[in-house]
């Protein structure tokens, strides 16, 4: 544990929920930020170069494992990994066919990007909650910095950048095949003209506007939602490792457990991710009275 | 954990790698998992196929096996009728050319006997004639009782 006797509870807590966030702060000027504090300073204009780091990283291991075994795809008799990601696209494609009614190339591929990225990045909960960032911490002293300030968060989707940037793509293509599929006007319509008619205007445009905004906002804080709470759960039971051999037996039982429960939880929230995206874009092609 | 340039940054990241899923790895596999399909489709196809096809040739065979079988026990009773027609023939040829044979032996033991008999009539009569001179001493002219010797010759 990273914790040592300087670093309080909360200390260490605050210390994992902090981003390795990179901007410009007011004082200080260009750089990473020392604390959470200055991380929130720094404001709009700054990047979270953990999150980027793992995501792009986790990113371009599916698209480079995926791009492999497609290239060497056959019909004939499938090899062991060409099985595997056949499993995947299998599944991924039953479920679009399953819930997407319309006809669109992007579906599939949308759908399996989801899955496959969302599933590694939460698989990164499975980590050892220190292991990575002390490394990383220890790496980082070596070039004169504190350990203490250097913060590092390996779950990218316990980023709400993350989970909303993915989400806000959704929604813009909702959007924009909602408008290809139906017009403007129709769309307009639909969100002004139903449930209640023509009179009932205002009513219906705060009803389905909530409705029309609740997709990306559902999607992105579910899916930020599990899994930031998987990862402080991690937190909270590594403090319990140091203090005493009992606790340190207990700890290391409680976080068997959880981690064997979080595998459900993170192979279930990549799913539902998939699966709303996809109904939401089959809500998008169809065409409402 | 505030919202800053990262978002934006995950969005566009997320694209390109949703665009280079539908470029180049979605197309690939799905066409491959679909021929596979297909193929396996038509394998079911022809294995059907060959099933009828074989039930079908098996009914064919049984029925070529019924006629060959038709077929021989015709053949079996034709050849053994023949072959009892020819032994009946063989018979009949038999018997005419025994009663053949028979009816030569018998005409030449006809003719032998009758060849014989006259034979032994020639010679008892010249016996006779013979021992008629010696009798009478040549009594008796030769040519004068010839008739008379020979009519005595052929009551025997």
């Amino acid at each position: 544990m990273a914790a040592s006797e300087t670093l309080t509870s909360q200390a260490y807590i605050q210390h994992h929920l902090t981003n390795l966030t990179l901007g410009v702060h007011p004082e200080h000027g260009f750089g990473f930020a020392h604390s959470s504090a200055e991380a929130a300073e720094m404001g709009f204009w700054a990047i979270n170069v953990d999150t980027m780091f793992f995501s792009i990283l986790l990113g371009y291991l599916f698209i480079w494992f995926f791009r492999r075994v497609a290239d060497q795809m056959t019909a004939g008799v499938p090899s062991g990994a060409q099985n595997f990601v056949e499993w995947i696209v299998d599944f991924v494609e039953e479920n679009v066919r399953g819930s997407f009614t319309a006809k669109n190339p992007l579906v599939g591929p949308l759908a399996l990007t989801i899955f496959a990225w969302v599933f590694l990045m939460n698989l990164m909960d499975l980590i050892p909650v220190d292991l990575i960032p002390h490394l990383f911490g220890q790496l980082m002293s070596l070039f004169g910095a504190d350990p203490h300030h250097v913060f590092l968060r390996v779950v990218p989707t316990t980023d709400p950048n993350a989970t909303f940037g993915m989400a806000l793509v959704v929604f813009g293509l909702v959007l924009y095949y909602s408008v290809k599929m139906k017009g403007i006007g129709g769309f307009a319509s639909e969100l002004t003209m139903q449930p209640f008619g023509k009179w009932g205007l205002p009513a219906n445009l705060l009803l389905e506007g909530i409705s029309l905004l609740s997709k990306p906002l559902s999607l992105a804080l579910r899916l930020f939602g599990n899994m930031y709470a998987g990862e402080m759960i991690f937190i909270l039971i590594a403090l319990l490792y140091g203090s005493s051999m009992v606790l340190n037996i207990t700890g290391g039982m409680l976080q068997f457990v959880w981690a064997v429960f979080h595998i459900l939880i993170i192979t279930l929230q990549a799913f539902i991710f998939m699966v709303l995206t996809i109904v939401y874009l089959d809500m998008a092609h169809q065409e409402h009275h | 954990m505030n919202i800053n340039l990262t978002l934006f940054a995950q969005m566009i990241a997320f694209a390109v790698f949703v665009g280079f899923c539908m470029k180049f790895i979605w197309p690939p596999i799905v066409t491959a998992l679909a021929e596979r399909k297909a193929k396996i489709a038509e394998g079911l196809a022809a294995a059907e196929r060959g099933h009828q096809e074989k039930a079908l040739g098996e009914q064919r065979a049984l029925v070529l096996i019924k006629d060959a079988k038709a077929a021989a026990a015709d053949i079996v009773a034709q050849a053994q009728k023949r072959a009892t027609e020819i032994v009946e023939e063989a018979k009949a040829d038999a018997r005419s050319e025994s009663g053949r044979v028979v009816a030569a032996a018998q005409a030449e033991i006809d003719r032998e006997t009758n060849r014989a008999r006259e034979e032994l009539r020639e010679r008892v009569a010249t016996l006779a004639v013979a021992a008629a001179e010696k009798i009478l001493h040549k009594e008796i002219d030769i040519k004068a009782h010839k008739g008379l010797v020979e009519s005595f010759a052929k009551q025997l």
